[in-house]
């Protein structure tokens, strides 16, 4: 039997009665006080969430630059130091083997953070096409990450530091703050279509720094588990491995074709295969959709139209802001215009459904 | 834990409370507070026959989808339209809000069910 693995806070999730469930081998909070407060509590104010399950790969060395721009689908070279940026990384088959967001130090030196449940597939993977001369390390048991997200994160967390944090852009990141007498990285990026802060600290110091930032946020932060962490990341649009993209889904179907630069002039993997579904189009595509009648979408429940099994759903829920039923649904092209009639198979009866745009959660990040 | 000592319950996790020849059927304390925050609930219909320990209905939570039982035979004779539009009254009172009622045409099933103390051991060895 494989042991499950704990982070850094596991005492903190039983102090604060967080109900720990085994979340991909790691035993996390899925709820404290209950998802639907929880969620709200990150959109009104604030909220504290333990990601220390997220995997760190650290590649150094010469023009390390040139390996990252040949690894992810997105343009690298745009960035500059202190900067990170999102990205699929793709099989030659244009499939996903994760996303990723990539902390460029320098044109030698990355900090790149992936799916808890991929680290060691993208540490292997990685590994497989660095060059010799680049240093490529699993350096994930080294941090424990928290989420600082909401509307009063950035107020919150100023109160620990004496670094200037609106200083910290959003996709930007301070390698060296410290928090509450401890160093971390700090960067303004998050899961939940709200502006808020992620910190890369020292395991050793990981709960004092969470009892710090509840303390200093009282009623303005309360601790987020798992469960309203999916639907905040959902209700903004936000993909999750393994339902909106995977080794079958390519970043081009998922919509995500903003993190993919296919007219940059270097040569990365997934390439040539993404390049044809776009030249000769795409056969499936993610689409929103909100239930027409009473139901509850949820991921793998198969989408119909008129009487033909078309494709599936990869994320649907009651979305706890919006209030709607809705959800994503990956489907043949030909049937993603919005106002399109489908049906959910919820429980083997049809429930229908309609195909929209623009009906989830307008992200409150700060853009610069 | 409230677990209500004027009410039978089942093994897993339904309340009843027999009026005459009807049988109303709820979930527990225990129930609602494992599942989390209910967001749908799906009624059995009217005038449906329905078989002990078959699934009458389903509870969705945010995270959940979860069937509820009828701990006894019948005929389906009410269900609570409330919960169509406001699941949630399942999570703040329980034992206030049932879900469907059973005509029953078997009386003695309702004697295999648990009293409220045999019902607490149960829950507090879950």
């Amino acid at each position: 039997m494989a042991l499950l693995k704990r982070t850094p806070l596991y005492e903190k999730h039983l102090e604060y009665k967080g109900r720990i469930i085994d979340f991909g081998g790691w035993e996390l909070p899925v709820q404290y006080e209950g998802i639907l407060k929880e969620h709200q509590m990150v959109r009104q104010k604030a909220g504290l969430f333990d990601v220390s399950h997220m995997g760190e790969i650290l590649v150094r060395g010469n023009d390390a630059e040139k390996f990252i721009q040949y690894l992810v689908t997105n343009d690298v070279t745009k960035i500059q130091p202190k900067q990170a940026q999102y990205s699929p990384i793709c099989y030659q088959n244009g499939g996903c083997v994760d996303d990723l967001i990539v902390y460029k130090y320098s044109n030698n030196e990355y900090f790149i953070v992936v799916n808890a449940a991929n680290t060691d597939k993208d540490f292997d993977w990685i590994s497989k096409y660095a060059p010799d001369h680049l240093k490529v390390e699993n350096v994930s048991s080294q941090f424990a990450q928290l989420a600082i997200q909401g509307p009063l994160a950035q107020s919150i967390l100023q109160q620990l530091t004496t670094f200037p944090l609106d200083q910290i852009a959003f996709f930007h990141f301070e390698p060296e703050v410290i928090i509450d007498g401890k160093l971390c990285i700090v960067s303004r990026t998050g899961y939940t279509g709200e502006d808020g802060f992620e910190i890369y600290a020292n395991p050793e110091d990981a709960s004092q720094i969470w009892d710090s930032i509840l303390t200093v946020g009282r009623s303005d932060i309360a601790p987020i588990g798992l469960g309203a962490r999916d639907t905040l990341r959902f209700e903004a649009k936000l993909p999750l491995y393994g339902q909106e993209i995977s080794a079958d889904i390519s970043p081009l179907e998922a919509g995500l074709g903003y993190f993919v630069r296919l007219e940059k002039e270097a040569d990365f993997l997934g390439k040539d295969a993404l390049l044809a579904q776009k030249k000769n189009g795409l056969t499936r595509s993610l689409c929103e959709f909100e239930m027409l009648d009473r139901g509850v979408p949820r991921s793998h429940y198969q989408v119909a139209i008129q009487d033909q099994i078309v494709g599936c759903v990869t994320t649907g829920m009651f979305a706890p802001t919006l209030q709607k039923n809705m959800g994503l649904a990956l489907i043949p092209s030909e049937f993603k215009e919005p106002g399109t009639k489908i049906d959910i198979i919820i429980r083997n009866k049809k429930i229908p459904a309609e195909i929209k745009k623009g009906i989830f959660y307008s992200k409150k990040t700060k853009k610069h | 834990m409230n677990v209500p000592n004027n009410l039978l319950y089942s093994k897993e996790h339904e309340w009843v409370r027999i009026e005459g020849n009807k049988a109303f059927v709820g979930i527990t304390d225990f129930a609602q507070n494992s599942l989390g925050d209910i967001v749908f609930v799906e009624l059995p219909e009217i005038d449906s026959k329905i078989e002990a320990m078959s699934e009458a209905g389903v509870i969705e939570s945010v995270k959940a989808v979860s069937p509820i039982y009828s701990p006894i035979s019948g005929n389906i004779c009410e269900i609570n339209q409330n919960l169509e539009e406001s699941p949630e009254l399942l999570n703040s009172s329980p034992y206030d809000q049932f879900v469907f009622a059973v005509e029953m045409n078997e009386m003695l099933e309702k004697d295999a069910l648990l009293n409220a103390s045999e019902y607490e051991k149960l829950i507090e060895q879950a």
